[in-house]
């Protein structure tokens, strides 16, 4: 059993039993041999010691309460200072929990702000970047990798080449060219420089190329031409890819910061991130914070629902790559 | 299908991307070449310049101060989201429960935009009623004026990057992690290496390749460091946190001097391009 196998075949027992009588059952057997099937630095027998018991379960907790502390508190923190009076935001000490929890900051917000239109106009760019990402690196994946064109090699190696350029670096000459091409404050100047993405086309050829050739010969001698293969055989066994380049494309065009403060600078045009920047410093404590929780709502919904896609997209460029 | 019937094809389904990166992502490197010779205000046509830019660059009060700013993030950056993250995968890997919480918890702040870990972190900074101070105030520790004084602005911005950027790190080590194979570990048990050879001899060169290629995009991410300073600080105070793509920001939208923004910009480039040189041979020395 490979290491990765052994992980998932371990995920079910680490979960450990849900309820409270089968607790209950499971302390009474104890001391019961821990689920050491994936072996790591520390061998099951000195995990299974007494100490190693002792030690295993001290860690566990530190480790459970830092992160929470570390990264869920802020949250939290950020959530009940949204709920609180703008008094009692600055009062010193700060209170734990709210002392009369109110929505009023996040309504206020939502007007200061005028997020409904901030909100609409991040949806609005980020599906729109995903919609023609996908339809433009798709095709060019497609076509370098299936139907290897004069100069194809070339073509992918400057596109990769754009990956060891960062963005910042080029942002000064990209404006001036979005601003030549009169492209400001036109969301096709967030869309066109967002399908320019090396990375993407580089996860979707190398998954495309891993299609077995006999797929698409069985379709050729069908009479399906280039569109029909792609669009019958390719995209249907792509799935898992265009999964995870859908959504990095999606959360990295909700969350990018630096392009929309420059291209998209009408108020009724901006962003959310870029709205919540421009105002803030107009607004009571808890206002802001109302703010953030509402900009921070899809992102963590999207989280939610796609952790398994995101968490494969993460390591599908890097580990083999 | 005529070979070049497919080529015709394949360029049709090409075209689309093709212009994209022509237009931005390729002719942007080029135009930064030619803008950083030039004077140009976006609005007079330009006029050619020769090196007047690389020389107002070098000459701004600021220059040198956002070099050895850039510098000092990075190396603090690296020190917390380098090492940090590969210290906490290695205890992560070894938790047989809560693993999903864990990783669910990690990852959360990478999922927010960045303005509202940056915001929220703006609060905690508060000197009076902030979060931190009152903190320190609990453990009988003296307020520290964190974003408004020189000595700790800098590294208030390290920590904000790295509590919302570490959660991407964590997970692909602790990917790479599961990749050893667990034959070694025990191999080396046999041997009587005890836990901390087992990381040195094991677990670290293992996933060598995987931390080099780290290391070097974290380098080129913290070194292109704008969004906090140009939230946070501004800047200030005295400079002190300035970085080189702050500058460059300045240059071009409140100086209105793209040329001087570009002659920045490829510097810049050009450093960045010698890390990546650099990396780039020392994985191949690697891999052979």
């Amino acid at each position: 059993m490979t290491s990765r196998e052994a992980a998932v075949a371990d995920r079910p027992a680490t979960r450990g039993p849900r309820t409270p009588a089968a607790r209950q059952r499971r302390r009474r057997r104890s001391p019961r041999p821990m689920n050491v099937q994936f072996r790591t630095i520390i061998s099951p027998h000195q995990l299974n010691s007494r100490w190693g018991r002792r030690i295993y379960w001290l860690v566990l907790a530190a480790v459970i309460v830092t992160f929470s502390l570390a990264f869920v508190f802020p949250l939290y923190w950020m959530v009940s200072g949204a709920m609180k009076t703008p008094e009692e935001v600055a009062q010193m000490p700060p209170t734990l929990v709210p002392a009369q929890p109110t929505l009023d900051p996040f309504f206020e917000a939502w007007d200061l702000f005028d997020i409904g239109t901030l909100l609409a106009n991040t949806v609005y760019y980020s599906l729109g970047a995903w919609l023609f990402c996908m339809c433009v690196d798709v095709a060019a994946a497609y076509a370098l990798s299936k139907l290897r064109p004069a100069f194809g090699n070339v073509i992918l190696g400057a596109m990769l080449a754009t990956l060891m350029v960062p963005p910042m670096v080029i942002l000064i000459p990209l404006y001036v060219t979005i601003v030549d091409l009169g492209l400001l404050n036109n969301p096709w100047g967030l869309w066109f420089p967002a399908a320019a993405n090396g990375f993407n086309i580089f996860l979707l050829k190398r998954f495309f190329d891993s299609i077995p050739r006999e797929l698409i010969e069985a379709a050729q001698i069908d009479g399906a031409g280039p569109l029909r293969v792609l669009w019958s055989v390719v995209l249907p066994v792509s799935r898992p890819i265009l999964g995870v380049v859908s959504i990095f494309t999606i959360v990295t065009a909700f969350k990018d910061f630096v392009l929309p403060l420059l291209v998209m600078t009408d108020s009724e045009k901006m962003t959310i991130s870029v709205g919540l920047s421009q105002t803030a410093g107009a607004v009571t404590q808890n206002q802001v914070m109302g703010g953030l929780v509402i900009a921070s709502i899809p992102m963590i919904i999207v989280f939610f629902i796609f952790q398994r896609h995101i968490m494969a997209g993460l390591t599908a460029g890097s580990i083999k790559g | 299908m005529g070979v070049l019937r497919r080529n015709l094809t394949a360029y049709g389904f090409l075209c689309a991307a093709l212009f994209c990166f022509t237009v931005f992502a390729w002719y942007p490197m080029v135009r930064e070449f030619i803008l950083s010779f030039q004077k140009t205000d976006l609005i007079n046509s330009p006029e050619w310049v020769g090196l007047a830019n690389f020389r107002g660059a070098v000459q701004d009060p600021a220059f040198w101060e956002a070099w050895l700013n850039t510098v000092e993030f990075t190396f603090l950056a690296l020190l917390c989201g380098y090492a940090v993250p590969f210290v906490v995968a290695l205890v992560l890997n070894e938790l047989r429960h809560a693993r999903a919480y864990l990783r669910f918890v990690v990852y959360l702040p990478v999922m927010l935009p960045p303005i509202v870990a940056v915001l929220l972190f703006r609060w905690f900074y508060d000197p009076g009623p902030g979060l931190f101070n009152q903190i320190l105030d609990v453990f009988g520790v003296p307020p520290l004026a964190w974003l408004d004084s020189s000595s700790t602005a800098l590294i208030s911005l390290v920590l904000v990057a790295t509590w919302m950027n570490m959660g991407s790190a964590t997970l692909i080590y602790l990917a790479a992690l599961q990749n050893i194979p667990p034959e070694l570990y025990e191999a080396a048990e046999l041997d009587g290496a005890g836990v901390f050879r087992r990381i040195r001899h094991v677990t670290i060169p293992q996933t060598r390749l995987i931390l080099l290629l780290m290391l070097m995009l974290q380098i080129v991410a913290t070194m292109q460091v704008f969004i906090e300073p140009y939230m946070l600080t501004g800047g200030g105070p005295e400079n002190a946190t300035v970085t080189v793509a702050y500058l460059m920001y300045q240059f071009a939208f409140s100086q209105m001097n793209y040329g001087q923004a570009g002659a920045l910009g490829m510097m810049l480039m050009l450093v960045l391009l010698v890390f990546a040189a650099f990396q780039l041979r020392s994985t191949r020395e690697d891999a052979a």
